[in-house]
C-alpha cells in the first residue's frame, strides 16, 4: 500500500484498489467470475488480484451465470464473502433466477437466521460500440427485488469506497459498474474514507433554478449539462443517486422544494424505470413545491439500438437540457 | 453406439439387475454383494431397529401430515410416501458435520438429522417460510424452486474445500455436503451446472436423486433417454442406481459416496430407483395420469415392509418391539396434531423484519404506513 494516500486512479483501477483492500481485510472475500483470473476480467477490473490471492480466492469459473451466483450463496452459507463478476449486463440473466428467488429470499425465507453477504458486480450501460447484450441497464429490475441493494458508482472516489461498502454489507448488493466511464480518472485517497453511507445520494453540484437526478454513467453527462446551462446563466444542482435500492431521497426531496422543478436521467429504457420511482415519490413528498411535472429523460422503450445509432437512444447534454427546457417552460 | 431406449432401460431397473444395487429384496432377503457389503459390515441389530424405527415414525410424520392438510390445518403437503428408504437411508450415512441441501420432500431425512418435526409444518401451514436454524442440524430450508439447491450445496462444498475441511483423515473434521433433488430436477440447468462446478472444482458434493418417476404428472420419459445414473460419467464423477427401496444399499452407497468426498476425490451421482406412492402434493391428482397396476406393482416393494420382514426372517425383533414402534409412532403423530394447530400466527408487521439485515428506512417507513393504517381500524372498534 502507497504510503502517500492520494492517487490518480481510473474507475476501473479504483475497484481493482478496493477489491484488493477488501481482499487484505478479510480472508473470507472471494473474487469469482468468468475470466477473472489470469486475464483480470475482460475490462482489467480484477487485474493481477489471482497472482497476489491465489487462485483459491480469486478464481475463473465455468461459463454458467447461475452456477456463479448459485454457487456464490452455498460459499456465503458457508462464511465465505463472495464478489461475483457478470462480465456483461445482458448475460446476468441466466443468474436472474437464483438471484431473484434465493439470493434475495434467503435472508427473509430463513426467519433472519441466514445471510448472504455477497456482491454481484455487474459492468452496464452503453457508449463503448458494443454489439447486442453488452450495453443494457437493467437496474430496474434488480431494484424492484425486496432483499437486493443496488448501487451504482459514478466515479473513482466512489467506486474505491463503494466496492468495499458492499463487500462488507451483510445484505446482497447488485454493484452497477458504468463501463463507459471505466477509464475515467480522478484523485482518490485510499485512506481518508468519506463519511458518507453506501446508501446515500449525494448532491454533486449546487443549483437553483432545477434539480437533475441521475447516477452511474449519466452522472458525467448531467454534470457537463450543468456547467453548459451555467454559461445560458441556468443553474441546476446535480445529484447522484449513488443507491438505487433503497433509494435516498431526501436530499432529493430537499433540492426539489428550492428548485421546484425536476428532471431525473438515466439510460435504461423508460417505462418502470428507476426514474418513474423518483417521479412518483417526489410527486407524493413535494407536491406544493413543485411548478412542473418531473421530467423523465431516458433511453427509449426499446430494444438497445445497434451501435451505430445508440446516440440515437442514449440521453446526452443536449437531451438533459432538453429536459430541463422543458420543466422550465411551466 | 446403441442408445438405450427410455423404455427398456430408465424404467426397467428390475430387481437383480446387476446395474441396481441391492442388498435386501422386496421378500427382505439379505443378499450378498462383492462391494457393499463391507460398508455395512458395522450395522448391529440395535442399528437395524433404529433404521426400522426412523422409517415408521418418518413414514407417520407423512401421514399424519396428509391428514392435517385434509382437516385444513396445512394449505398443502408434499408427500414422500414410498421414499422412506432412500431418505433414511442416505440420511443415516452422514456425519454431523456434513451438510444437508434438501428439497421440499426431504421429511425422513429432516427426521434424522434432529429437525423437530412441527417444524417441518409450518412452511406448508402458511406461518413462515423454514423454521429451523439450518446450523444447528447442518440441515439447510427446503427449497422449492426445483434443483436451485443443488448448486448452493457444490458452493457449500467449495467453502469445504477451501477450509481444508477435506481429506485431512481426521474423521470429526473432514466433511462432505448431499444434494437431494429429483428425476425432474435433472432437466434443470441448475442441477447440470452444479454437475459441472462440481466435476471441474472435485468439490466434496454428493448429488443423491431420488428417482420417484414422476414429477408430478410427468413420467420419466419426458426427462430423460438414458438412465439418470449415466449423466454422470459425461460430467466426469461416477454415477450409480441403487434401490431406493432398499434402506441397507441407500446406506452403503451415500456411505460409500460421502467417504469418497470427504477424502478429496470428489463429486458422485446416486441414483435411487424408487417410485412416489402418493400424490405430487396434496393439491395433485394422479389418477389423471397413471395406472393403478403401477402402484401395485410398487406396493410390492414397500421400503418398510422387507425391513420387517428382514428382521423377523433374522430373528432381530420380536411384536412387542413393532408393536412398542406403532405405539411411539402414534404418540408422535398426536403431538405433531396440536402441535400444529398451536403454531403461532406470524405478526402482519413482521414481514419487515428480515427482508435485510439492515433495514433500510424506505422499508422502515412502510412497515409504520402498515401499523398506522391497521391502528385506525383499532381506534374506531375502541371508539365504539
Amino acid at each position: 500500500m502507497t504510503t502517500n494516500t492520494a492517487s490518480a486512479l481510473t474507475i476501473a483501477k479504483a475497484i481493482n484498489a478496493g477489491l484488493r483492500r477488501s481482499l487484505e481485510n478479510d480472508p473470507k472475500v472471494l473474487v469469482m467470475g468468468e475470466d477473472v483470473g489470469k486475464l483480470g476480467g475482460v475490462f482489467r477490473v480484477t487485474d493481477g488480484l489471482q497472482k497476489d490471492f491465489g487462485e483459491d480466492r480469486i478464481f475463473d469459473t465455468p461459463l454458467a451465470e447461475s452456477g456463479i451466483i448459485g454457487t456464490a450463496v452455498g460459499l456465503a452459507l458457508r462464511g465465505y464473502r463472495p464478489v461475483c463478476e457478470i462480465q456483461f449486463d445482458g448475460f446476468v440473466f441466466p443468474g436472474y433466477d437464483q438471484l431473484v428467488t434465493q439470493v434475495a429470499k434467503m435472508h427473509f425465507r430463513s426467519g433472519g437466521r441466514l445471510r448472504l453477504p455477497m456482491v454481484v458486480r455487474i459492468p452496464y450501460g452503453g457508449g463503448i460500440g458494443a454489439v447486442e447484450h453488452h450495453s443494457e441497464s437493467p437496474e430496474a429490475y434488480f431494484a424492484h427485488t425486496p432483499g437486493l441493494k443496488v448501487v451504482s458508482c459514478a466515479n473513482p472516489l466512489d467506486a474505491y469506497w463503494m466496492i468495499q461498502g458492499a463487500i462488507e454489507s451483510d445484505d446482497p448488493v447488485i454493484f452497477f459498474e458504468p463501463k463507459r466511464r471505466y477509464y475515467e480518472k480522478a484523485e482518490v485517497d485510499l485512506e481518508d474514507r468519506p463519511d458518507l453511507a453506501l446508501h446515500a445520494s449525494r448532491v454533486i453540484r449546487t443549483g437553483s433554478d432545477a434539480t437533475v437526478v441521475a447516477y452511474g454513467p449519466m452522472i458525467k453527462t448531467c454534470v457537463e449539462a450543468a456547467a453548459a446551462a451555467a454559461e445560458e446563466g441556468r443553474s441546476l444542482e446535480v445529484i447522484d443517486l449513488r443507491t438505487l435500492s433503497p433509494l435516498d431521497l431526501g436530499p432529493v426531496y430537499e433540492s426539489v422544494r428550492r428548485t421546484g422543478r425536476l428532471v431525473v436521467v438515466h439510460e435504461a429504457q423508460r417505462t418502470l424505470g428507476i426514474g418513474t420511482e423518483v417521479a412518483a415519490s417526489v410527486t407524493e413528498e413535494c407536491f406544493y413545491s413543485l411548478e412542473a411535472p418531473v421530467i423523465r429523460v431516458t433511453g427509449y422503450d426499446t430494444p438497445y439500438p445497434p451501435a451505430r445509432i445508440e446516440d440515437q437512444y442514449l440521453p446526452d447534454l443536449d437531451r438533459v437540457l432538453d429536459g430541463v427546457d422543458r420543466a422550465m417552460a411551466y | 453406439m446403441t442408445v438405450d431406449t427410455a423404455a427398456t432401460s430408465t424404467r426397467g431397473a428390475a430387481d437383480g439387475d446387476p446395474e441396481l444395487v441391492q442388498l435386501l429384496t422386496p421378500e427382505g432377503q439379505r443378499v450378498p454383494h462383492e462391494r457393499y457389503d463391507a460398508l455395512i459390515d458395522d450395522i448391529t441389530a440395535d442399528d437395524i431397529r433404529e433404521v426400522y424405527r426412523d422409517l415408521v415414525l418418518s413414514r407417520r410424520i407423512d401421514s399424519e401430515a396428509v391428514a392435517l392438510q385434509r382437516q385444513g390445518e396445512l394449505g398443502l403437503w408434499a408427500s414422500m410416501l414410498g421414499q422412506e428408504a432412500a431418505q433414511v437411508g442416505s440420511a443415516r450415512a452422514l456425519r454431523t458435520q456434513d451438510h444437508v441441501f434438501p428439497t421440499y420432500r426431504e421429511h425422513a431425512v429432516a427426521w434424522c438429522r434432529g429437525v423437530d418435526p412441527a417444524q417441518m409444518l409450518g412452511l406448508f401451514r402458511g406461518v413462515d417460510q423454514g423454521s429451523w436454524d439450518p446450523r444447528e442440524n447442518n440441515f439447510h430450508l427446503y427449497t422449492i424452486v426445483v434443483g436451485a439447491q443443488t448448486l448452493h450445496a457444490t458452493g457449500y462444498a467449495m467453502g469445504i474445500q477451501r477450509d481444508g475441511a477435506i481429506g485431512t483423515g481426521d474423521p470429526n473434521r473432514d466433511a462432505a455436503v448431499i444434494a437431494f433433488f429429483g428425476d425432474g430436477a435433472t432437466s434443470q440447468g441448475d442441477v447440470n451446472e452444479a454437475f459441472i462446478w462440481a466435476g471441474v472444482t472435485n468439490a466434496p458434493v454428493v448429488f443423491f436423486c431420488q428417482n420417484n418417476q414422476w414429477a408430478i404428472s410427468e413420467p420419466l420419459e419426458r426427462q430423460t433417454r438414458v438412465p439418470l445414473y449415466r449423466r454422470a460419467h459425461g460430467f466426469g464423477f461416477p454415477g450409480l442406481r441403487v434401490d431406493g427401496n432398499d434402506v441397507l444399499a441407500c446406506l452403503a452407497v451415500t456411505r460409500e459416496a460421502l467417504q469418497r468426498a470427504r477424502d478429496g476425490e470428489g463429486p458422485s451421482l446416486i441414483e435411487a430407483f424408487t417410485y412416489r406412492m402418493g400424490a405430487h402434493t396434496t393439491t395433485d391428482d394422479p389418477t389423471r395420469y397413471r395406472l393403478d397396476t403401477e402402484l401395485e406393482h410398487w406396493r410390492l416393494k414397500d421400503p418398510i415392509e422387507r425391513v420387517k420382514a428382514y428382521m423377523v426372517r433374522s430373528e432381530m425383533a420380536d411384536q412387542g418391539f413393532f408393536d412398542g414402534v406403532e405405539a411411539e409412532a402414534d404418540e408422535l403423530a398426536d403431538r405433531l396434531r396440536s402441535q400444529c394447530r398451536a403454531l403461532p400466527e406470524p405478526a402482519p408487521e413482521s414481514i419487515f423484519d428480515d427482508v435485510y439485515v439492515d433495514t433500510p428506512p424506505t422499508l422502515l417507513a412502510q412497515r409504520d404506513e402498515m401499523v398506522r393504517y391497521r391502528d385506525s381500524f383499532a381506534d374506531e372498534e375502541g371508539a365504539r
